[in-house]
C-alpha cells in the first residue's frame, strides 16, 4: 500500500461520484499548502480529512467551497467542473453548505433569521415551513427567536448546521465544527450530527485534527500531512493497517518493534515468531520494524515474556501500561482494569498480532509513539 | 481538459473572484491617487520657475520662519511630553483622590482647537484683560511701565497654549501603553526592591517609549497644522509665512515652495511615527493585560501633589478658557446671535456633514476592497490614502488649489478656443474644493474606525454568507453594515467635528464671501473683536466635546472590562 500521489482514493466504480478532486495543487499565501491531491466522494458518504494543524486540510476545504485558487488540477461537483487554475465558480453558485469552527452566525440575526438567510429563492410561506422543519430536526424550535449570544455553544453549533443545511446543499463542508465545544458535549453532538447526516443521506466532508471526531463521523478518513493525502481508508484500517510511519504515528498509540523477516508471512522478534495474514513486501532476511499496538499485547500470567511496569495510566475499563523488558525494549500494553499491577511489578504478556504492519527501519526504531 | 474550457466558456461563468477583484483594486487605487494629488501638486508647483521669490525667501525670511517653527515644535514637544506622560503615569499607576475622574477629565482639553484657546487667553491676559485690571487695582499701578507681565501673544504663549490642548495625544497613548505593560514585570521590579521612581524610569518609561513617541509626533503634526494661533499671536512660523507669500505677495508658486519645505517636516514626523509603531508591536507582544496593575497608594503630600498635577492641565486647558468664553458669549450675545451667524453655523454643519459622509463612503470602499481582494497593491493604496492626516491644512489648501486652478484654466482656454465661451472657474473657489480638502485630510480617521470594526467581523462570516448564496456587495449591505454601524457612526462623528474646527484649508479654499463658523471666528478675532467671536468659539468647543465624551466613555469601558476579567479569572 505504497503512497502514490496520483492514486485515486475513494472511487469504487459503483456509486455516483458527487465530488471529484483531480490532482489539485494550491498555495496558502505564498506557501505551497496542497500537493497533487486527488479524492472522490460518493453521494451520501460522510468522509473526513484528518491531520495536524497546518497540514493543508482547511485549504482543501476552501478549494472545494470556491474560496481557494488552484495552481493545477480541477474540482468537479456532479461531474461539472467548478474549479481549475484561473477559473473558479463563485462560492455562492456552488450549492455547497459550510459550517465553521467559530460557527460564523450572523450576530445581529435571530436563530430563525440565520437559518432563513440562505432561502431567498423561496416564497415567504415556503421559507417559514422550511425553517421550522429544519429547526425541529436539529431540536431548536424552542430557541428559534433567540440571538446567537443568547444560545449555548452547542445550540450555536446546531444553528450553524441548520443554516448550512436549509438551502439543501449538494455537499456539506465542516471545518473543525466541534473543536470550540467542551469534551463531553463534543462527543455527544458529534455522534448526534453523524446520525442525522447519515439518516438524511447528506454528503459531507469534515475537516478535523481530532481523531475521535474523525472516527465518529467518517465512513472514510483521509490522513493528511504537509499538504499531501497519505492514506484514504476506513478508521479500522487506518489504525490496524497504516500505510506509513506518519499515519501509524498520528493515529493511536504503539511502538515500532525491530524484527527480521523469516518467510513472507512470519517475522522473528525478541519475543518469538509473529505471523500475519498477508505477505510482507520485504524479502526474507531483511531487518524491518513491525507496528505493535497496545491492544496487540495480551495478558498471559504463564508467559515467559515478562516486562517491568514503568508507568501506568488508568483509562477506566482498561489500564495502559508502559512495560520495559530486559533487552531495554519498551512496550505499551492495554490490559483489562481488574489486572491491576503496581509500578515495579513484573507482568507476563503475549503478542497477538493479526496483521503484520512492517516498515523499513528508521532512526527512531523502538520508539514510543503516542 | 478542452471540454472543461468549453464548459466554462459556454456557461459564461463570471469567475467569481477574478472580475470583482480588479474593480475593487482599481477603485482603491483611484482614491489613493486622488488623495495623493494635492501633495503631488504642491511639489510639482514648487519646482516650476517662479521668478526669484525662492531666492528672495532664502536670502531674507525663510531661515527665520524655519527657526521659529523649530522652536515652536521643540517647545510644544517638551510640554506635551512632560504633561502627557506625568498625568498618564499618575492615573494608571498611583492611587489618589479623584483618580478615576481624572482618567477621563484629562481628555477634555482636546475639545479646544488651539486658536480658540488662544482667543480666550488673550481676552483674559492682555492689558485690558481681567487679570491685569485686577493686578492694577490691587497694586494701584497706573501704566504698563510700572510692572512686568508676560506677553501672551508671543512664541512662549503659543507654546504654552498648544501644549495645553495637545498633551491629551500623549496622555492617551502613554496611558494605554502603561495599562498594557506586563503585570509580572512590574511586580518583579517591586519585589526586587525598586521604588516607584526607579520602576518608572527603568521599566515603565522605556517600555512605553514607542507609544509616547507616536503621541508626541501626532501632537507635533497638529502644531505644524495650526494657523489660527500663530497668526493671531504673530508668531512667524512657516504656516504664517505660507499665507504671507501667497496672499501678501500673491505668489502661489512661492506658497508651494514653503509648503514643500513643510512637507519635509511632515515626512520626518511620519517616519518617526511609523518607526515607533513597528517597535510598539514588539514591546507589547508579551503582556498579561487582564490583571489589575500593582498601583502605588499615595498619601499626604505626594497625594496632594499628584492631585494638583492632574488638576492643573484640566483647569488651564479646559475650565478657565471655557468660563472666559461663556462669559464673553453671554455679554456679547446680542451682537453675536445674528442671521449671519446662523448662516455660518449652517454652512459649517452642511460642509462638515457632507465631508464626513463622503469620507465614510470612501473608507468603506477602501477597507472593503482590502478585505475582499487583499494584496500588496491595495495595502499601499490604503497607506497613501491615509497620509492626509499628516499634511498641514495650509499645505493641503494650496495643493488642492493648484490642480483645480490648472483644470479650470485649461478647460477655460480650451472652450474659448473651440466655442468662444469662457467657462470661468468651475472647481476652484467652490465648495467642492473645500469638501475635497476635508476628505483628504480626515480620511485616515474614518478609515481607521471602519478598518478596526471590520477586522472584528470574522472572515468565516463572509464565507458563510457566500456559501448561502450572497455576492460580496450583498454581503456588505446585508451583513457587514449592520455589524459595523457603531464604528461607522464614530467615524462620521469624528470627521464631522474635525471639519468643523478646520481653519487654514477652509480659509484658502472657501468660495468668495462664504464663511464657516471657524473662518467667522477667525475674522472677528483678527479684528480684535474677541467678544463677538466668543459665541462661535463656544459653539465649536461644544461640538468638539462630542468625540471627547465618546472617547472618555470608551476609556471607562476599557477599564470596566479589565475589572470583569479580573473577576472571572
Amino acid at each position: 500500500m505504497a503512497t502514490n500521489t496520483s492514486t485515486r482514493f475513494g472511487r469504487d466504480g459503483q456509486s455516483l461520484p458527487l465530488l471529484e478532486i483531480n490532482d489539485i495543487t494550491c498555495n496558502y499565501g505564498l506557501e505551497r499548502a496542497v500537493y497533487d491531491l486527488s479524492l472522490t466522494v460518493n453521494k451520501g458518504e460522510q468522509v473526513c480529512l484528518l491531520g495536524p494543524s497546518g497540514c493543508g486540510k482547511t485549504t482543501v476545504l476552501r478549494a472545494i467551497a470556491g474560496f481557494q485558487q488552484l495552481l493545477s488540477g480541477s474540482i468537479l461537483i456532479n461531474s461539472q467542473p467548478v474549479s481549475r487554475p484561473g477559473d473558479i465558480l463563485s462560492p455562492e453558485k456552488r450549492r455547497v453548505g459550510m459550517v465553521f469552527q467559530d460557527h460564523a452566525l450572523f450576530p445581529h440575526l435571530s436563530a430563525e433569521q440565520n437559518v432563513e438567510s440562505g432561502l431567498r429563492a423561496l416564497s415567504p410561506a415556503e421559507r417559514r415551513t422550511s425553517v421550522s422543519e429544519i429547526l425541529e430536526r436539529v431540536g431548536l424550535t424552542r430557541v428559534a427567536q433567540r440571538f446567537p449570544h443568547e444560545l449555548s455553544g452547542g445550540q450555536q453549533q446546531r444553528v450553524a448546521l441548520a443554516r448550512a443545511l436549509a438551502p439543501r446543499p449538494l455537499l456539506l463542508l465542516m471545518d473543525e465544527p466541534f473543536s470550540s465545544l467542551d469534551l463531553d458535549l463534543r462527543e455527544r453532538l458529534g455522534q448526534e450530527v453523524a446520525d442525522m447526516l447519515k439518516a438524511n443521506g447528506i454528503t459531507c466532508i469534515l475537516v478535523t485534527h481530532d481523531q475521535n471526531d474523525a472516527f465518529a463521523m467518517g465512513d472514510k478518513v483521509g490522513v493528511m500531512a504537509e499538504g499531501r493525502l497519505l492514506q484514504w481508508d476506513t478508521a479500522y484500517n487506518l489504525y490496524h493497517e497504516p500505510a506509513n510511519r506518519f499515519v501509524a504515528d498520528f493515529i493511536g498509540n504503539g511502538i515500532f518493534l525491530p524484527v527480521k523477516v523469516k518467510t513472507p508471512r512470519v517475522v522473528e522478534s525478541e519475543f518469538g515468531e509473529l505471523s500475519g495474514d498477508q505477505d510482507i513486501v520485504m524479502p526474507p532476511g531483511s531487518e524491518v520494524e513491525v507496528l505493535i499496538r497496545p491492544d496487540d499485547v495480551v495478558l498471559d500470567i504463564d508467559s515467559s515474556i515478562r516486562g517491568n511496569v514503568v508507568r501506568k495510566a488508568f483509562k477506566g475499563a482498561e489500564i495502559l501500561y508502559t512495560l520495559r523488558f530486559e533487552s531495554g525494549t519498551i512496550m505499551l500494553a492495554l490490559l483489562p482494569s481488574h489486572a491491576n499491577f503496581a509500578v515495579g511489578e513484573h507482568v507476563g504478556i503475549r503478542l497477538e498480532v493479526d496483521h503484520l504492519v512492517t516498515f523499513e527501519q528508521a532512526s527512531g526504531s523502538g520508539d514510543l509513539i503516542d | 481538459m478542452a471540454t472543461t474550457s468549453e464548459y466554462f466558456a459556454h456557461k459564461g461563468y463570471r469567475f467569481g473572484l477574478a472580475f470583482p477583484k480588479n474593480s475593487w483594486t482599481i477603485s482603491s487605487l483611484s482614491v489613493a491617487a486622488l488623495v495623493a494629488l494635492p501633495v503631488a501638486a504642491v511639489i510639482w508647483a514648487a519646482f516650476r520657475p517662479s521668478g526669484d521669490i525662492w531666492a528672495h525667501l532664502i536670502a531674507t525670511s525663510l531661515p527665520g520662519y524655519i527657526g521659529t517653527t523649530l522652536w515652536l515644535m521643540l517647545g510644544v514637544g517638551v510640554s506635551v511630553l512632560v504633561t502627557g506622560v506625568t498625568t498618564a503615569w499618575l492615573v494608571t499607576m498611583c492611587r489618589f483622590p479623584c483618580r478615576q475622574l481624572f482618567e477621563w477629565l484629562l481628555l477634555l482639553p482636546l475639545a479646544f482647537p488651539a486658536y480658540v484657546i488662544a482667543y480666550a487667553y488673550t481676552d483674559l491676559l492682555e492689558y485690558a484683560g481681567a487679570i491685569q485690571i485686577f493686578l492694577r487695582t490691587v497694586f494701584e499701578w497706573q501704566t504698563p511701565q510700572q510692572y512686568w507681565f508676560p506677553e501672551i501673544r508671543s512664541l512662549g504663549g503659543a507654546i504654552t497654549l498648544m501644549g495645553v490642548v495637545l498633551y491629551p495625544y500623549v496622555y492617551l497613548l502613554a496611558r494605554a501603553a502603561f495599562l498594557e505593560q506586563s503585570v509580572n514585570v512590574l511586580e518583579v521590579t517591586r519585589v526586587l526592591g525598586h521604588g516607584p521612581w526607579r520602576t518608572f524610569f527603568r521599566v515603565s518609561l522605556p517600555a512605553a517609549r514607542p507609544a509616547i513617541v507616536i503621541g508626541v509626533a501626532l501632537a507635533l503634526m497638529e502644531t505644524l497644522n495650526d494657523f489660527g494661533t500663530v497668526d493671531y499671536f504673530a508668531v512667524q512660523t512657516m504656516t504664517a509665512a505660507l499665507f504671507d507669500v501667497w496672499q501678501g505677495m500673491g505668489s502661489l508658486a512661492g506658497g508651494a515652495q514653503i509648503a514643500t519645505t513643510m512637507l519635509a517636516f511632515v515626512i520626518l514626523l511620519i517616519s518617526i511615527e511609523r518607526f515607533s509603531r513597528r517597535k510598539q508591536r514588539v514591546y507589547q507582544s508579551v503582556s498579561s493585560r487582564f490583571r489589575e496593575l500593582p498601583t502605588y497608594r499615595l498619601k499626604g503630600l505626594s497625594s496632594l501633589l499628584a492631585f494638583t498635577a492632574c488638576l492643573v492641565p484640566i483647569f488651564i486647558g479646559f475650565v478657565i478658557p471655557l468660563i472666559v468664553l461663556i462669559r464673553l458669549a453671554v455679554i456679547y450675545f446680542g451682537e453675536s446671535w445674528t442671521p449671519d451667524f446662523r448662516t455660518y453655523t449652517l454652512n459649517s454643519l452642511m460642509l462638515s456633514a457632507a465631508a464626513a459622509v463622503i469620507a465614510l463612503l470612501i473608507a468603506l470602499l477602501i477597507a472593503y476592497s482590502q478585505r475582499l481582494a487583499g494584496g500588496r497593491i491595495i495595502g499601499i493604496a490604503t497607506r497613501i490614502a491615509s497620509l492626509g492626516y499628516a499634511v498641514p491644512g495650509a499645505v493641503l489648501g494650496v495643493g488642492v488649489l493648484i490642480p483645480f486652478a490648472y483644470f479650470d484654466n485649461s478647460l477655460d482656454a480650451l472652450m474659448r478656443e473651440i466655442f468662444g465661451i469662457s467657462t470661468g472657474l468651475l472647481l476652484s473657489g467652490t465648495l467642492a474644493a473645500v469638501i475635497f480638502a476635508y476628505v483628504v485630510r480626515f480620511l485616515a480617521v474614518a478609515l481607521g474606525q471602519v478598518e478596526s470594526s471590520l477586522a472584528k467581523v470574522s472572515p468565516s462570516l463572509d464565507m458563510a454568507a457566500r456559501t448561502l448564496g450572497y455576492r460580496p456587495g450583498q454581503i456588505l449591505l446585508r451583513y457587514h453594515l449592520p455589524l459595523i454601524r457603531g464604528g461607522m457612526l464614530t467615524a462620521v462623528m469624528i470627521v464631522f467635528v474635525d471639519c468643523m474646527k478646520e481653519l487654514p484649508a477652509t480659509l484658502i479654499l472657501r468660495p468668495f464671501n462664504f464663511e464657516t463658523l471657524a473662518t467667522h471666528v477667525y475674522w472677528f478675532a483678527s479684528d480684535e473683536m474677541l467678544g463677538e467671536a466668543a459665541l462661535g468659539s463656544l459653539t465649536i468647543v461644544l461640538v468638539g466635546l462630542l468625540p471627547v465624551l465618546l472617547l472618555s466613555r470608551m476609556t471607562l469601558r476599557a477599564r470596566s472590562d479589565r475589572h470583569t476579567s479580573v473577576d472571572t479569572n
